[in-house]
């Protein structure tokens, strides 16, 4: 455990600097349930399944929208709120995981997408929603850019940070706030993902 | 250099451009996505991959002028990051390529994934090592 440098902005006078847990930035006994989630979705894209690919895309998709909302709107404003212990020790936790899955989600989502998509016949121009399906390109499009050009380069940030002898409270401070900013910007735009996906389906 | 310097000192707009290239490439990606299966012209996709390849040459101009540096955690950062996004772009050149994507199309495709993958790295490495001690 390493100690944050004393002047740690909303910090309970008198208790002293918290304290930051033992964590991995990578947590490796996660690396084996990815390359399976990988190698399931390789297997059911060169089989071009359609119950798998269905499967990958619904699952994947529903998880990440459900993730991103509940982290934009529910985790976010709570975390907001908690005192920098608390932060510091939820966030030592919570963000090696998200490391770990979001990524997988999304990989899953997009590439089963793709595929469903293509053997579907709903990528050529003439399907009656294609419209509604460049839409979701757009959607999706610039949430990979808030969160591989934003939120993410945030979180690894945070990490590392956090495992210097004397993490900074100011950069970490900034960079959470990043973090939860762009998280509901993202669980924002995940409404409009619903609307387009439950249009393409109904 | 003291761990203040690390939040107050002026650095190069890497970050700023690697997020203009991100974005570049996503639009290039979603043009292309939304006119395939059919033939479309590549001239704005190629445009882009021009631009793309322009500014990660830039920025690593740019990084290999910042003196000093934290360029051991840069490293450590882009190798990993290198990894997964090489596995996630090699996924989705592979499904472009299981979808018998036509060869040009694909060359554009493959160009904006390599490029994606080389510049997210540089990203994230560039943002931890901002923040460590050189």
């Amino acid at each position: 455990m390493v100690d944050v440098a004393d002047a740690v902005p909303g910090a309970p006078p008198g208790l002293g600097p918290p304290v930051v847990p033992e964590f991995q930035i990578v947590p490796l006994r996660g690396l084996p349930i990815v390359a399976a989630a990988v190698i399931a979705l390789i297997v059911a894209i060169a089989g071009n399944w359609l119950w798998a690919l269905d499967f990958f895309h619904v699952v994947g998709g529903g998880m990440w929208t459900a993730i991103d909302l509940f982290v934009g709107f529910i985790v976010g404003p709570i975390l907001g709120r908690l005192s920098v212990q608390a932060r510091i020790e939820f966030s030592t936790r919570f963000m090696p995981k998200m490391l770990l899955l979001m990524p997988t989600l999304v990989t899953w989502t997009l590439a089963a997408g793709w595929q469903l998509a293509g053997k579907l016949g709903n990528l050529n121009a003439g399907y009656g929603r294609h419209g509604w399906l460049v839409a979701s390109y757009i959607v999706v499009g610039v949430m990979a850019v808030i969160a591989i050009g934003v939120l993410e380069p945030a979180n690894l940030a945070v990490l590392f940070e956090l495992k210097k002898p004397r993490p900074n409270p100011e950069i970490i401070g900034r960079l959470m706030k990043r973090f939860i900013y762009t998280a509901g910007l993202t669980g924002a735009m995940q409404v409009a993902t619903l609307v387009i996906m439950t249009r393409l389906a109904t | 250099m003291s761990t203040i310097g690390t939040t107050t000192r002026k650095l190069p707009p890497v970050a700023e451009l690697a997020v203009l290239t991100i974005a570049l490439t996503v639009d290039g990606g979603v043009y292309m996505a939304s006119h395939l299966p059919r033939h479309f012209s590549l001239a704005f996709p190629i445009t882009d991959v021009v631009v793309c390849a322009a500014l990660v040459a830039t920025n690593v101009v740019l990084l290999a002028g910042i003196r000093p540096f934290a360029w051991r955690t840069f490293f450590l950062v882009g190798k990993w990051a290198l990894v997964g996004y090489a596995v996630i772009s090699g996924m989705l050149v592979y499904v472009f390529a299981r979808d018998h994507t036509p060869a040009g199309p694909m060359t554009v495709l493959a160009l904006m994934l390599i490029i994606w993958a080389v510049d997210i790295p540089v990203l994230l490495a560039f943002t931890v090592a901002r923040y460590a001690e050189p």
